[in-house]
């Protein structure tokens, strides 16, 4: 049986040698770095788009059709996919993306999580990760560690091109680095500014970029707001100095505008993932448009 | 150490080339390379210099008792290229007394462990809430119901198979607690050419909801047209299933399903529990088509299997609209009557298209429509009343009111009809509102019409196969998705009975791993 799975996978060697290496990313923040690594050598599907809730993706069944054919399933990780992706994994009946097989990359594997949590968790926590805080995507670092671990992967099933992949992963991070130095100089300014968020999903951007988190408009993860919470919340924010409300465009709006309405602090509302704004297309232009849109909120 | 090392070694190569060629391009090229190395090597090293920062910092919060500290397989991995090992695979921790202990989720996953408790409670019109509710797992008496108690366990077999198991308990009117092996199957992972084989006890796959367990379904009970042709438990039993991904465009399943046609959840088929009050075996109930099963052939040719083929394909409308079509048939003996190759064949069509806008949050807002519909043709076997010969009536004997003496049939095809359709509108997160229709209608038959008496009743139609609806409005809060609970008010209309009025309410609290979805 093993020489049937190592022939299988030699097979899907010699058909990546010939094709394009089809990648397909849960989330199109990895799709959009599997772009800039692979360029034309491969061909890149993202299954969830910028603009929705990532944790709740319906399953549609022509995922599996797009599993069934990929080389590569870069996932996130940390049980970000839980709820939607075992099932199409199961239904694709792909050997190459099966768990511990060379094409599924868990791409949190690596990368150092925040948040993970110190003690047993239960669920009267609400939505408490185990492995930690899943939307590590938004510390422009992980994405370099990202990009080195895609272009590891696809040297290795893909090595007539591996060269190709190194050359494009010089160039990411080349330019990150450039970006990087970049935004942490217009964000320089506004260290320690201290916010609030409506999920604990900018944590790893707000760490990196030195903003504070003061607190969330959730009590708990994946609980909405309830009254209790949001009239404590409100005189906590006013006494901490609380600058700015960071919230994803999928987010309701009149809490967070009540919030900001009551605090005096400033609503921005920020794409968490590549495309969740028109302006968001890329890794680059994420960063770039989300920072933008807190500098003027802080300038203003 | 490593670089100055480089360096030299680079630098000396260098010099050493220029001067056997004694030529400018050559110490030039060399130069660039030279250069282009070192500059590698530095970069190399201001990885290594970062990430080995990273790990301090770690440390340093780890001690100062912050609490994101890498615990149980997300450990930090810091490698020369600042990449982690080819496989991923994260490096191995001793364990300390304060580390988290978990029983799943966490470092092995052998078994995904999760318990699912749905319970009812409400009143009904209706004298006899065991024929109104004829689901397995409705709601069946005035005031409390425990519907389903479900433990659920699944998890990779090897690397070929991954396996689930479902058992279900219920608490039956009489107090009763019934234990039930639902569902327990292994199912391949990778065949070749797209297929995939599942082997065991299983729900078939006909149709949308059959397949599916109560507590992800949208109402209280089943639609009754899953009731009446497929059985209060849904169609299963044991066998095996092939099922291929077709290698077109778009997502298209062909599946068929080989099980025995035996058995209680064998509704239409072999099954002998089928009476027109309640499942169990009544003296005094009418069995269905007005005639004992006592036409039970056994296995004697693989066609005395249940077969039960079934195609299903979907489409993206939109990026936020979903159609998936499927039609579905189950072909098999039943054992009706006394005599006679009676043969049973059920066919469905079904239809789900869903809108949930790319902006969703947690799921909502949505609107999901499902339809499915039925059609049986049930052969009927010859039957004679009078089983002792004396043709006499006697006691629990049907008596054909024509002549007096014990009713006798011949051998006849029932044709009947069924569909529901419900509407699901997630209008804001966590709540849902429902409606849903059911209809189900049956082709007169020809021993319905002449009037017979059983046990000093006079009886024409068939009450199994009479014409019925139901109208249910609902609404569902989730609080979150592991717990839910529901408000339903059916509307029923039987002929020959009338309307009922009933209300329940449904509550429902997941334990134990996080559910994933099926489309």
């Amino acid at each position: 049986m093993k020489r049937i799975f190592a022939t299988l996978s030699c097979f899907a060697l010699v058909l990546a040698a010939q094709a394009k290496l089809n990648v397909v990313a849960t989330l199109p923040d990895f799709g959009s770095i599997a772009e800039q690594i692979g360029g034309d050598s491969v061909k890149v599907t993202s299954i969830a788009k910028g603009t929705e809730d990532l944790h709740f993706v319906d399953a549609r069944p022509s995922y599996i059709r797009v599993l069934n054919q990929a080389d590569v399933l870069l996932e996130s990780g940390a049980e970000m996919e839980i709820g939607w992706l075992p099932p199409l994994v199961n239904s694709a009946r792909n050997s190459r993306i099966l768990a511990d097989a060379p094409g599924h990359v868990i791409l949190s594997r690596g990368i150092q999580l925040l948040d993970v949590p110190a003690g047993p968790v239960d669920r009267s926590m609400g939505d408490v990760h185990p492995a930690g805080n899943p939307h590590y995507w938004l510390d422009p670092d992980n994405a370099k560690i990202v990009a080195a671990r895609i272009a590891e992967v696809f040297g290795r099933l893909d090595p007539k091109n591996a060269e190709a992949y190194k050359a494009n992963l010089a160039q990411f991070s080349g330019k990150l680095d450039g970006k990087i130095a970049q935004w942490t100089k217009q964000m320089e300014p506004f260290r320690g500014t201290k916010v609030v968020t409506y999920h604990k999903s900018f944590d790893y951007f707000l760490k990196r970029f030195g903003l504070e988190l003061a607190g969330t408009l959730e009590p708990k993860p994946g609980i909405e707001p309830s009254p209790t919470h949001i009239k404590a919340l409100i005189p906590r924010m006013k006494q901490e100095k609380v600058k700015l409300i960071l919230i994803e465009g999928f987010r309701p709006r009149r809490t967070p505008e009540h919030v900001a309405q009551q605090s005096g602090a400033k609503l921005v509302i920020l794409p968490g993932s590549t495309g969740g704004h028109p302006q968001a297309k890329d890794c680059f232009s994420l960063f770039d448009y989300d920072i933008s849109q807190i500098v003027s909120a802080l300038r203003r | 150490m490593k670089k100055k090392f480089l360096v030299s070694l680079v630098c000396l190569s260098a010099v050493m080339v220029s001067a056997q060629e004694s030529d400018l391009e050559a110490v030039k090229r060399q130069l660039k390379e030279a250069t282009e190395l070192f500059q590698k090597t530095m970069e190399q090293q201001r990885q290594v210099i970062e990430s080995l920062n990273k790990k301090v910092n770690a440390f340093e919060a780890q001690q100062a008792g912050a609490t994101n500290r890498p615990a149980g397989g997300q450990v930090v991995q810091s490698t020369a290229t600042n990449a982690p090992s080819p496989d991923g695979t994260p490096q191995k921790r001793a364990w300390s007394p304060s580390d988290p202990i978990r029983l799943f989720g966490g470092g092995q996953n052998y078994i995904n462990l999760s318990f699912d408790g749905l319970f009812s409670a409400g009143t009904s019109t209706a004298q006899d809430i065991d024929d109104l509710q004829r689901g397995g797992h409705d709601p069946k008496q005035r005031g409390f119901t425990v519907q389903n108690l479900e433990l659920t366990l699944d998890g990779k077999v090897d690397p070929y198979f991954r396996g689930q198991a479902n058992m279900v308990m219920t608490i039956d009117p009489d107090g009763e607690t019934i234990v039930e092996a639902e569902e327990a199957y292994a199912e391949t992972m990778a065949l070749p050419w797209n297929l995939q084989l599942k082997a065991g006890q299983y729900l078939t796959e006909f149709g949308r909801l059959n397949p599916t367990h109560p507590h992800t379904w949208g109402f209280v009970d089943q639609p009754l047209v899953n009731s009446r042709f497929l059985g209060g438990d849904g169609l299963r039993n044991p066998g095996a299933r092939l099922s291929w991904l077709m290698p077109v465009p778009f997502y298209s399943e062909l599946f068929l399903s080989v099980q025995n046609s035996g058995g209680e959840t064998a509704t239409s088929f072999r099954s002998s529990g089928a009476h027109s009050h309640g499942g169990e075996e009544e003296e005094d109930a009418l069995p269905f088509g007005f005639r004992h099963p006592d036409n039970d052939r056994g296995v004697r040719h693989a066609d005395d299997l249940l077969f039960a083929p079934r195609f299903q394909t979907s489409f993206d409308l939109t990026d936020s609209q979903t159609l998936l079509l499927g039609s579905s048939a189950a072909f098999g003996p039943n054992s009706s009557g006394a005599e006679g190759d009676t043969r049973s064949q059920v066919y469905g069509v079904d239809l789900t298209w869903k809108w949930k806008p790319t902006s969703h949050l947690g799921g909502f807002p949505f609107v999901q429509w499902q339809t499915e519909a039925m059609l049986r043709r049930f052969k009927a076997g010859a039957f004679d009343w009078d089983e002792n010969g004396n043709g006499v009536a006697d006691d629990g004997e049907l008596v054909d009111l024509r002549t007096g003496a014990p009713a006798s049939f011949r051998s006849e095809t029932l044709t009947d009809y069924g569909v529901y359709s419900q509407l699901l509108y997630g209008f804001r997160k966590g709540w849902v509102a429902g409606l849903r229709g059911d209809y189900v209608w049956g082709q007169r038959g020809a021993y319905e019409k002449f009037a017979k008496s059983f046990n000093g009743e006079l009886v024409t139609s068939d009450p199994m196969r009479d014409c019925r609806w139901r109208i249910s409005p609902n609404i569902t809060w989730y609080p979150t998705e592991f717990s839910k609970v529901r408000l339903q008010y059916n509307y029923d209309q039987r002929r020959r009975i009338g309307e009922d009025h009933s209300v329940w309410l449904q509550l429902e609290f997941l334990l134990g791993s996080h559910a994933s979805h099926k489309f």
